[in-house]
Formats: C-alpha cells, sequence, structure tokens
C-alpha cells in the first residue's frame, strides 16, 4: 500500500535496529543501549512480566472469593495478594505500559525525530524502573513479610503493620523518578524534536496524549515521592506528621497521596486515548473527527484533573463545602472524556471500516471504557458515593476503566505496531478469536461487582456474607474466561514472533510517520529527516490513488 | 416529613444509571451500525469528514446539562444527609482492630447497635487505631472512623428487623469480620434494653440508670434477655428497603 502524502523517500533497504551493528555486542548492545526504541522494547519484555505476574496474582484473589470463609488462603496472605496486585499492576504496569513501551518506540518516530531528546537519560528511567521492581520484589522476602496495606498505604494501618512497608514504599519511590525523568524527556522531545513541518496541530494525537501525561507524570509525581518518604520516615522515627498519636493527621496523608494518584489515573489513561485516536483512523481510511477538540481536550483532563482528587475521600469526613466543590469538579472532569468517545464513534461514520484485530480491540475498549465512565458518575455524586464507595462497586468502576481502558488499549497497541516492531505479521483470525474471548471474560468478571458493591460488599474483603456468593462465582469463573483469552493472545504474538510472515512497512494503511519506515524501522529511523505538509491522519491521496487502481 | 435518605439514594442512584444506559445504547449502537454500514466491503470509499462544529457544540452541551442535573438532584440528597435533625438520639461508635462498640447517652455500652424504631440517630463515629468505616449497607451510608477525629451521620430507623454494619475501610487482618449486628425495636423495648445494666457491669458504672432523659414508667430495672427482643424481629434482606 502506498504512503501518505508525507514527502519521505522510501527507506526500505537499511538495516533494521535489531541488526545494525553498534558499540557493543550481545546482550551488553542491550543494556548499554540508548536507541530509543530498544530501550521500549527493554520496557516492553519488562512490563509484561509484571503484567503477567499480577495478573496471576489476580486469579488466585479470584479463586479464594469462590466460597465464603476459607477457601485455600489464610486471610494475612489474601490481604498481602491484593496489595502485591494492586501495587505491580499500578506502579509498574499501568503507568509505565503505554508510554515507555509505545511512547518510547514510537514518539520519536511520529515527530520525525531520530532519538528522544536525552537518550541516556531514557536509559537511566529504565533502570530506575528495574531497580524499583527489584527492590518491590527484594520486599516479598526480606524484612517482616509481604506488605498488607493495600495499595493505598493508608495511614495509620501504614505505619502500625509489622510487615515490610518501608522497603515497598522505597520501590515505589524510585519508580516515581523512572515515570519523571520519561515525562521530562517526552516534553523535551515534543517541543524540540518535532520535524520540518510538524506544527503542533498536525502532531499525532498520540503524541498530543503523550504531551499531557508526561506533564502530570514531571508535577504530581514528586508529591507521591514525598509522601511515601513520609511514611518511611514515620515508621522509622516518629516524626508525627501522619501519625494522630502524635500529633500528626491521617488526613493529610490521604490528600497528599490523592494529589498524586487522582492525577495519576490520567497518567494511566490519556495515552491509551492516544492510541485510540490513532488506530480509528487508520482503520475507517479518514482523517478523525475533530482533531483540535481530541487534542485540547487531553490538555483539559489533565489540566481539571488535578482538582478532583477530594472525590476519593468523600466518606473521610472532610467538610461538606469541599466535598460539594470537588463533587462538581468531579462531574466537570467527566466531560472531556465523553466528547472523546461522540469522536472516536463519529470518526467511523462514512469511513471505509477494516475491523482488524487491533481494531476490535479500540471497539471493545469503547463499549467497557464507556461503562467504566458511566458508572464513574454515581461515585462523582454525592450521596450515592456514600453507599457506594469502598464496595466492589468501586472495583468493577475501576477495572473497567483502568483494565478496560489502558490494559485493552495495551493489548490493541501490541496488535496495531507489532508489525512495525518486529516486523513480522501475527496470526489475525487467532487475535480476533482471542479479543472477543477477552472481552467476554472480562465483562463476566468485572460486571457482577457493580451489582455486588450496589448491594453493600465492601471491597478488601477476605471472607463475606453467604448471600454475594452467586456474583463471586460468576466472577471468578470469568476470570477463568479472562485469563485464557490473554494467553491465547501472548501466544499468538510470540507465534507471530517466531514464525510469522514478514511484515510489510505499512501494513494498515496508516498516514503517521512511523509507517513510512521500514519494518522494523532502522537505527535513528530516518536517513533524511522528513518534511510534513499535511495533517496526521491525511488519507485523501491514499484513495486517489486506489480510486486510480 | 424529610424525604428518606435511602430513597434518595436509591432515586439519584437509578436516575444516573438511567441517563447511563441510554447513553451507553447511543454509543454501542452507532458504534455498531456504522461498523457495518460502513464496512470496507459495503462502502470502498471513505468520504473525508475532518469535524463538525455545530455537533461538537450539541455532544458538549447536553452532557454538561445531564452532569448538572445528576449534581444537583445528589447534592439535595447530600444536604438531607448531612443535615442532622436537631432531636436526633446520639450513639457513640468507636471502631478498633476489630470490633465496634456503641455507647449511648446513658453510658451503656454494647457490641450489638440496638436502636429504636422510627427515631433519628446520629452516629458519632471515632476510631482508636486505625483506620475504619461504618458501613450500614441497609441504610445506604458509611462514614470514616479515623483517629483523632469525630467523623458523623445520621439515619431515620424506619422499620423494626435484624441488619448488620461493616467496616468498609481495610484496617487489617480481620477487616472483613468487623460486622456489628444492627437490631431495631420498637421503643419501648429499646429503653428496657438500654436501661438494663448486668450486675457486674452496674458496678463500673455509677451511673447505671440515668433518670434525666428518661420517662419514669420506661424506668425497668428488671432483667430481660435480649434474645426475647431479637425474637419480635422482622428478617430484612441486606439492602432491602
Amino acid at each position: 500500500m502506498a504512503n501518505g502524502t508525507i514527502a519521505v523517500p522510501p527507506q526500505t533497504a537499511e538495516i533494521d535496529f535489531y541488526n545494525v551493528r553498534g558499540r557493543h555486542k550481545g546482550i551488553l548492545s542491550w543494556l548499554l543501549t540508548i536507541d530509543h526504541k530498544r530501550i521500549g522494547i527493554l520496557y516492553l519484555g519488562s512490563v509484561v512480566f509484571f503484567f503477567l505476574v499480577a495478573m496471576t496474582i489476580g486469579v488466585f484473589m479470584r479463586l479464594e472469593m469462590l466460597s465464603p470463609g476459607e477457601t485455600f488462603m489464610k486471610p494475612q496472605t489474601y490481604n498481602s495478594l491484593f496489595t502485591l496486585h494492586g501495587v505491580i499492576m499500578i506502579f509498574l504496569f499501568i503507568i509505565p505500559a503505554v508510554p515507555a513501551v509505545f511512547g518510547n518506540f514510537f514518539l520519536p518516530i511520529q515527530l520525525g525525530a531520530q532519538d528522544v531528546q536525552f537518550p541516556k537519560l531514557n536509559l537511566l528511567s529504565w533502570y530506575l524502573y528495574i531497580i524499583g521492581g527489584a527492590l518491590a520484589i527484594i520486599s516479598l522476602f526480606s524484612g517482616g513479610g509481604i506488605m498488607d496495606t493495600g495499595w493505598t498505604f493508608y495511614v495509620p494501618y501504614s505505619i502500625r503493620t509489622t510487615t515490610n512497608v518501608s522497603l515497598s514504599v522505597f520501590a515505589a519511590f524510585v519508580l516515581g523518578f523512572a515515570t519523571i525523568l520519561t515525562g521530562l524527556n517526552f516534553i523535551t522531545t515534543i517541543h524540540r524534536l518535532r520535524c520540518p513541518g510538524m506544527t503542533w496541530f498536525r502532531m499525532p494525537l498520540f503524541a498530543w496524549a503523550l504531551y499531557a501525561t508526561s506533564w502530570i507524570q514531571v508535577l504530581a509525581t514528586p508529591v507521591i515521592g514525598i509522601t511515601l518518604v513520609l511514611i518511611i520516615l514515620e515508621r522509622a522515627f516518629g516524626i508525627g506528621v501522619f501519625d494522630p498519636t502524635i500529633g500528626g493527621d491521617p488526613l493529610l496523608y490521604q490528600h497528599m497521596f490523592w494529589i498524586y494518584s487522582h492525577p495519576a489515573v490520567y497518567i494511566m489513561i490519556l495515552p491509551a486515548m492516544g492510541v485510540v485516536s490513532e488506530i480509528i483512523p487508520t482503520f475507517s481510511k479518514k482523517a478523525i473527527f475533530g482533531y483540535v477538540p481530541i487534542a485540547i481536550s487531553s490538555l483539559g483532563i489533565a489540566l481539571v484533573g488535578y482538582l478532583v482528587w477530594g472525590h476519593h475521600m468523600f466518606s473521610s469526613g472532610i467538610s461538606d463545602t469541599s466535598r460539594v466543590i470537588f463533587s462538581l469538579l468531579t462531574f466537570f472532569v467527566a466531560l472531556p472524556s465523553g466528547i472523546k468517545v461522540f469522536n472516536w464513534v463519529a470518526t467511523l461514520y462514512k469511513g471505509s471500516i477494516d475491523v482488524t484485530a487491533p481494531m476490535l480491540y479500540v471497539l471493545l475498549f469503547i463499549f467497557i471504557f464507556s461503562i467504566g465512565g458511566l458508572t464513574g458518575l454515581a461515585l462523582g455524586a454525592l450521596n450515592t458515593d456514600l453507599h457506594l464507595t469502598d464496595t466492589y462497586f468501586v472495583v468493577g468502576h475501576f477495572h473497567y476503566v483502568m483494565f478496560g481502558g489502558m490494559g485493552i488499549i495495551f493489548f490493541a497497541s501490541l496488535h496495531y505496531w507489532f508489525p512495525k516492531m518486529f516486523g513480522k505479521m501475527y496470526n489475525e483470525k487467532v487475535a480476533k478469536v482471542a479479543a472477543i474471548w477477552i472481552g467476554i471474560g472480562f465483562n463476566t468478571l468485572y460486571f457482577p461487582m457493580f451489582i455486588m458493591g450496589y448491594l453493600g460488599m465492601p471491597r478488601r474483603y477476605y471472607d463475606y456474607l453467604p448471600e454475594f456468593q452467586t456474583y463471586h462465582i460468576i466472577a471468578t469463573v470469568g476470570s477463568w474466561i479472562l485469563v485464557s483469552g490473554i494467553l491465547v493472545m501472548f501466544f499468538n504474538l510470540l507465534q507471530g514472533l517466531r514464525k510469522g510472515r514478514k511484515a510489510p512497512d505499512n501494513p494498515w494503511g496508516g498516514t503517521t510517520l512511523e509507517w513510512t519506515v521500514s519494518s522494523p524501522p532502522p537505527m535513528e529511523n530516518f536517513k533524511i529527516i522528513p518534511e510534513v505538509t499535511t495533517g496526521p491522519y491525511d488519507h485523501t491521496h491514499i484513495h486517489g490513488q486506489e480510486d486510480n487502481k | 416529613m424529610r424525604p428518606s435518605i435511602v430513597n434518595q439514594v436509591d432515586e439519584t442512584f437509578w436516575l444516573i444509571m438511567g441517563i447511563s444506559i441510554i447513553l451507553l445504547l447511543i454509543i454501542t449502537a452507532a458504534m455498531i451500525y456504522f461498523v457495518y454500514k460502513y464496512n470496507k466491503k459495503r462502502h470502498p470509499v471513505p468520504e473525508n469528514i475532518e469535524g463538525n462544529t455545530t455537533l461538537e457544540i450539541v455532544w458538549t452541551v447536553i452532557p454538561v446539562i445531564l452532569v448538572l442535573i445528576m449534581f444537583f438532584v445528589s447534592w439535595s440528597g447530600f444536604r438531607n444527609m448531612r443535615d442532622v435533625p436537631k432531636d436526633a438520639m446520639i450513639v457513640s461508635v468507636t471502631g478498633q482492630m476489630w470490633k465496634w462498640t456503641f455507647e449511648y447517652d446513658n453510658k451503656k455500652k454494647s457490641d450489638t447497635l440496638f436502636l429504636p424504631v422510627n427515631k433519628d440517630i446520629k452516629f458519632e463515629i471515632r476510631s482508636v487505631d486505625v483506620n475504619h468505616s461504618f458501613y450500614l449497607p441497609a441504610f445506604r451510608t458509611k462514614e470514616d472512623a479515623i483517629p483523632g477525629r469525630v467523623n458523623h451521620y445520621w439515619i431515620r430507623t424506619t422499620d423494626i428487623g435484624n441488619y448488620y454494619a461493616a467496616c468498609a475501610e481495610y484496617c487489617g487482618l480481620n477487616h472483613s469480620y468487623m460486622y456489628a449486628p444492627v437490631v431495631i425495636v420498637p421503643e419501648e423495648k429499646f429503653l428496657v434494653w438500654k436501661n438494663y445494666f448486668p450486675p457486674d457491669t452496674a458496678k463500673t458504672t455509677p451511673s447505671a440508670v440515668k433518670t434525666d432523659s428518661l420517662k419514669t414508667d420506661t424506668l425497668k430495672t428488671a432483667p430481660v434477655k435480649t434474645d426475647t427482643l431479637k425474637s419480635n424481629a422482622v428478617k430484612k434482606d441486606s439492602a432491602g428497603k
């Protein structure tokens, strides 16, 4: 298929970045690389590893929930497992997944650059990520045992528990620096390294989403860093910032935690929204509907996202006035996400739609993410939140948003960019079956949680009342469907990697710059820096050519 | 008479769910229809539509109106929840790992929450160790128990029966066992129960029978077994009205 209207000479005859001979050979060519693509692949391996670990923990948790009382583990084990599941999924998978893997690999190429602005800093970020991950693993086998505080580390429990909180929290602190440095790198890259003709409003929407995300990473992550250090100091020296018995305030902790962790929700979801805005135009063969509103709404979400942290604390005893203000702001932050969904659906209108595997994941995402977003309204509303907060309704809601949003789009990105990253194709039919399989499993697992939550099933419960058992059984069966679908998906991709046929440079007819270079891309991406003359999703030229066929 | 908190929460919930379900159906139906109608087999040549300002305004303004409706409905329910009736009976609720203790105005302490029917009850919620959350699913509300603070909410008891309180804020090993029975009984029986102090408790609590807030005819000191109170209770579904 032809390339877009971008004036780039064909660059297919070059050696791809896997086979280029650099200063180092073998494993060192990876561990000492400063190539953004290799760093992206390093992140991919590490992120998928941690995802599979946390997913396995999730399966064990669901298995324990199969019957009330002890099914096969003790309460202390269960409490540690849901903590680990949350910590690993959030800090080691969801936050880095799309920006660090696909952002690293594709942001420079999409901007027409040869690398990120600070390649060595980029490698340092990966090492910080790995050190953080290693510290988290060491914390499991040292100190007072596996942390059991939940991923929110709420004081005073996190100060009182004898489990290994300090080291785990320090791991999250180190991971925070990996995030900050990646954000800094991306912001600078977007400001400084756009190729000639790539004006701000000709940037792909993935780049816009990463830009908004990076600002949150740089500005919000230091807050959690300080907060986590204060927990360690509180545990070690009893400094009395959070501990109420020596004059501290537990609510101060909650404020500081959520001042980071609510914007962090947008660190998780914005990059995924960016990917959706890439995939839909490619497979609809037309420009995205409302480019400017989508780009601006990313920034809008990033901005308003800072001002709604209090909605995590509606039941904590904060003042009635602040609850009302936070509730109103929360309803307003829902709007840009809604507008994006409408724009995506409108892009389909009068397109020429090819439902490939990545597109199928995106359609699944729109359905699941809409449920996630809409159920969030009942949690942003003041009186219903007091009933629903800290129940399974919340668990269902954030899995629909986080896993259904970020997780499903991580899968979509893998399928969309797989040919470009590895130069191979996977089995399209198996990939589609896996997508539908995952969709069925996902809804079977998480939908019953809304019902349970409304009926009053609190979250983080090792044991439960018999009346909830039916829903727990359905959810557990759903977890088996979901996980088997995910395994089929990964297996299919591995098969593609091993013996898939060679991928063309532009298998989908994409119009952004990454589709103009060879698959896999050459070292430094472009021999001649391209010049851009149109917006990112201009399909008119391609179809002019197809009509002549 | 003031509107019931339970009804308000349920009405707000189903209003939001109703609007949400309609929106979800519109989005999903449009998506599936477009994917079918404009499939590349049926529609090989795309039309290049880059946007439509009128549509953007429409689908911004309508959601703004919808969320404002949701906000105001939930806010009015919330105002009712926070506006404690002046004559509400005060019960002090204390959470600790892993049980609830309820204390009444006459210093009577109990780990079962007995309440009179058709009364407004204000809970003053404290914690002696870590965070807990005093959750009454049947009454659709909760508030955290945070050490060093006194949080509160109120409910109106409307039906005699057995309910439960749960801890909704994770508090360690036995978090999921931190339930307390809630028993709502007719007022006379409640007063009998409240003013009965078992002999050993009476020794340590000098104000075993406080007279200031009670009518004399309800001052009975004869022992009443608590299980007879339970026998009158109607079994209630945890979330049923």
